[in-house]
């Protein structure tokens, strides 16, 4: 309990992926708040993979954090772009308002 | 190690208070205040564990560029406004096996983590951390050297993203007074220039 190991690490990625997960199931709102449980799985990813890159004493860890952080804007960028083209097209991001592929 | 658990605990707590926040909070624009509130506080995180450049390109990226960027879409689309409704309206099929495959994903984690017992030293690489130079230091040590493919991948995936996002956002207006590169470049003092034979005491009438 006091000494603070990998496994506090691993289990602070699993909570904040299942949080994220959760995110995307229970959403009501709008498509912005399913871009940001996104984020949050990408930083649990990223919390175990910089655990692990310090625990077992190798830097490649981080360099696919770095990676990772790289795809993660670029994924933010554009997914914003798809929400403001669609605003603009339809007027509304409510998630029950988008239907438009009968999925 | 008595302060190192204990700010671990602080700003893990943090990290999951702020991230429950984020998808329960009633607002859209709270939620970007608690998801740059959660990526300081795993930033924080990372830079205690000793990753101190991505926990600083944690902060610079991720709170500078991407929550900024979430900030200004939400104040620009206007869906401040629109308030949650948890459950109401058209009844959603969905939330139940949303929740069962979360809590299950979440368990199968924890199983993994509580049940594994970890090895530490049990590979040779020739990437290990080495102990006289600084993280900074030996991230560049091997992100230009092993890893430089994919280093210049990260750059096109960041182009590509670019050039995407103004393609999508990209409309054309009508009425806008442009510079237009094809008249300026092909004029030719034929039609440029118009030379008059000016007689005293009478003015040229110029039609413009």
């Amino acid at each position: 309990m006091i000494e603070i190991g990998l496994g506090h690490y691993l289990s602070l990625g699993a909570i904040i992926f299942f949080l994220g997960v959760i995110g995307i199931f229970l959403n009501r709102k709008n498509v912005i708040v399913i871009l940001m449980s996104i984020e949050l799985i990408l930083l649990a990813v990223n919390i175990n993979l910089i655990s692990f890159s310090i625990f077992s004493g190798d830097i490649v860890g981080q360099i696919f954090t770095m990676l990772i952080l790289t795809v993660a804007a670029a994924e933010a960028a554009i997914g914003l772009a798809i929400i403001v083209v669609y605003y603009r097209n339809r007027g509304s991001i409510r998630v029950e308002d988008i239907h438009g592929m009968k999925g | 190690m008595l302060v190192h658990s204990i700010f671990f605990y602080f700003f893990s707590i943090i990290a999951i208070f702020s991230s429950l926040m984020v998808i329960t909070s009633r607002s859209t624009i709270n939620s970007v205040f608690f998801l740059i509130l959660d990526f300081i506080s795993v930033g924080c995180l990372f830079i205690m564990v000793g990753a101190e450049f991505l926990g600083m390109i944690l902060l610079i990226v991720y709170v500078g560029a991407v929550a900024v960027l979430f900030l200004f879409v939400v104040m620009m689309l206007n869906v401040a406004e629109q308030k949650q409704s948890w459950f109401i309206g058209k009844k959603s099929t969905h939330i139940p096996t949303g929740l069962i495959v979360s809590v299950l994903i979440l368990l199968e984690l924890l199983v993994v983590v509580g049940g594994w017992k970890y090895k530490e030293n049990v590979m040779s690489s020739s990437t290990l951390l080495l102990s006289k130079t600084s993280n900074t230091h030996q991230l560049g040590l091997v992100m230009y050297t092993d890893y430089i493919l994919y280093f210049q991948l990260a750059g096109i995936v960041l182009l590509l993203a670019m050039i995407g996002a103004i393609l999508l956002t990209f409309r054309e207006r009508v009425g806008v007074k442009k510079q237009s590169y094809i008249n300026q470049i092909s004029r030719d003092p034929s039609n440029a220039v118009e030379l008059f034979d000016v007689k005293s005491n009478k003015g040229v009438k110029i039609d413009d």
